[in-house]
C-alpha cells in the first residue's frame, strides 16, 4: 500500500544502547561448530559485539530511560507529549499495554494516547506510519514513537543464526506537524502466509510455556533451541528481503518521481551485513550509501536497528543538515515498509548508554 | 572453473567428497550457512556479486548448478 503524508517531520531521534556487551569472539565455543567456520561467518555476516540487557532490565526501563534524558536536558517537556506509541515485540507484560506503564511511570498526562503495536523488523516506518496518522488529528501535535526490543532474551545461546547478531535497544523519535509544504512517501506491506518463518512458537495463548516447550532440540545444521526461543529460518527470510525490498524501493521512489541516485542516505534494517550488502548490490546503491555497521557494533535490535544506523552513523550532522533519506524495515510478520523524506536540522540526533 | 567450485566447498567442509556427490543438499553436505560462506568466496574470487534472488538451495546443489549460477551472474571460463 503507498502511503503519502503533508507537513510532517521529525524533530529529534535518540538511542538508548543497554549496559553489557558481549563479543562474538568470547562466545564462539558456544556454537557446535569448528572456530574456523565461525571465525569465517563473523567476517562474512558481521559478527561482532552486541549490546545486551541485563536480566530484569526492560522495554520500559530503556525507554523510561531515555525519555527522562530529553526531559532532564530541555529536549523535550512532558506536557508537549500528545501521543505515544511503542513498537516492540518484548512487552514488559501481556496485559496492561506497556506505553501505559511508560506513561504512569513518567506521570505524563492523563489527556493523550498510548498505544503498543507489536512490530519486528519494519517497527520503525510502521510506528512513523502511525505518528503521521496521529498527527493529523486536531489536538495531536507531537508524537513520541518509541522502538524497543530486548529479543536477547529470546535467543538460544546454542543458536549460531540468531544469537551472534541480535542486540537489545531502544529509540526514541520525536515526530511532529511541519509548518513547511513538505511531502513524505511510504509503502506498507504485509504477507502473513510467512508468518512461521520468525516467530516465537511458545509462550503465548496458542501455546503456553511449560517444561516440555523448553526443551532444547538440535536441528540439522547443529544450532539447539527451544519452542520458547526466537526460530528464524533465515534462508526464507534471506529470499524474502532480496526479492520484495528492491521494488518496493523502485515504487516508492517512482512514486516520489527521484531516481536513486538523489537519495543522499538509505538507512536500512539491519539484519546482518551479509544480506544487507547483498540487497545495495541489487539495488545498484553505494555501500557509503547504504550504513552497514551496526550489526557488528551493536547487534540487531530488530526495529531500532533503523534509528540506531541514523544516530550512530549521522549524529550531530543531522542537527545542522538535511538529508533525502530512504528508511526500510523488513522481517518478521512477514512485514516490509519504507518512507522516503527529508531530513535534518533536527533538535537531537544522539546515541546513549542506559545507566541503571 | 569447476575444480576451483569444488576446492572452496572442500575448504568450507572438508569432511566430504563433493566431487563424489550430485546433490550437496539432500545429503546434507552443505547448510545455509555453507552456502552464505561459499557466496562471499565465489563473489571475491570472480569480482562478481551473486544475484540475492539466486541464493537458493537448488542452485547449489552440485557442481554443475553452482557452476550454470556462475556463467549466469557473467563469470566466463
Amino acid at each position: 500500500m503507498n502511503l503519502k503524508f503533508h507537513n510532517k517531520k521529525i524533530t529529534g531521534i535518540l538511542t538508548v544502547l543497554p549496559e553489557n556487551e558481549v563479543n562474538f569472539d568470547d562466545e564462539i565455543d558456544n556454537y557446535d561448530f569448528s572456530r574456523g567456520q565461525s571465525m569465517k561467518l563473523k567476517l562474512i555476516m558481521g559478527y561482532g559485539k552486541r549490546r545486551v540487557v541485563k536480566e530484569g532490565t526492560t522495554v520500559s526501563d530503556l525507554c523510561i530511560y531515555g525519555l527522562n534524558y530529553l526531559f532532564d536536558n530541555n529536549l523535550l517537556k512532558k506536557e508537549d507529549v500528545d501521543a505515544m506509541v511503542l513498537v516492540t515485540q518484548s512487552p514488559d507484560h501481556f496485559v496492561p499495554a506497556t506505553s501505559h506503564i511508560i506513561q504512569g511511570k513518567l506521570d505524563l498526562k492523563r489527556d493523550m494516547i498510548c498505544l503498543d503495536i507489536n512490530q519486528a523488523c519494519s517497527g520503525y516506518p510502521v510506528g512513523l506510519n502511525q505518528a503521521f496518522m496521529l498527527l493529523e488529528q486536531d489536538e495531536v501535535n507531537k508524537v513520541v514513537v518509541l522502538n524497543a526490543d530486548i529479543m536477547s532474551r529470546k535467543v538460544s545461546v546454542k543458536d549460531r543464526g540468531s544469537r551472534p547478531i541480535t542486540g537489545d535497544a531502544a529509540a526514541i523519535t520525536i515526530v511532529e506537524n511541519n509548518p513547511s509544504n513538505n511531502v513524505i512517501y511510504g509503502t506498507v506491506n504485509v504477507d502473513g502466509k510467512g508468518a512461521e518463518s520468525l516467530i516465537i512458537p511458545a509462550g503465548g495463548f496458542k501455546m503456553p510455556s511449560t517444561p516440555e516447550t523448553a526443551e532444547l532440540k538440535t536441528d540439522k545444521s547443529g544450532n539447539s533451541r527451544s519452542l520458547d526461543h526466537l526460530v528464524m529460518k533465515g534462508d526464507d527470510i534471506f529470499t524474502f528481503v532480496q526479492k520484495e525490498v528492491p521494488p518496493m524501493i523502485e515504487n516508492l521512489l517512482d512514486k516520489a518521481s527521484k531516481n536513486k541516485d538523489e537519495v543522499d542516505y538509505y538507512m536500512f534494517h539491519q539484519p546482518n551485513k551479509f544480506m544487507l550488502k547483498k540487497l545495495a548490490d541489487k539495488m545498484g546503491v553505494p555501500y557509503t550509501k547504504m550504513p552497514n555497521n551496526i550489526v557488528e557494533n551493536f547487534g540487531n535490535a530488530s526495529g531500532v536497528s533503523i534509528p540506531t544506523t541514523i544516530t550512530y552513523n549521522l549524529g550531530e550532522k543531522l542537527l545542522t543538515n538535511s538529508y533525502l533519506i530512504c528508511l526500510a524495515g523488513f522481517g518478521a510478520g512477514l512485514g516490509w515498509a519504507s518512507f522516503l523524506l527529508e531530513m535534518g536540522n533536527l533538535d537531537f540526533c544522539e546515541t546513549i548508554d542506559y545507566d541503571n | 572453473m569447476k575444480k576451483k567450485i569444488i576446492d572452496f566447498l572442500t575448504e568450507i567442509r572438508p569432511e566430504f567428497d563433493f566431487a563424489a556427490s550430485n546433490n550437496f543438499i539432500e545429503e546434507g553436505m552443505l547448510d545455509s550457512f555453507d552456502i552464505v560462506s561459499l557466496v562471499a568466496s565465489l563473489d571475491e574470487e570472480y569480482g562478481i556479486s551473486i544475484d540475492g534472488t539466486e541464493i537458493l538451495p537448488e542452485n547449489f546443489s552440485n557442481v554443475d548448478s553452482i557452476y550454470r549460477l556462475l556463467i549466469n551472474n557473467g563469470v566466463t571460463e
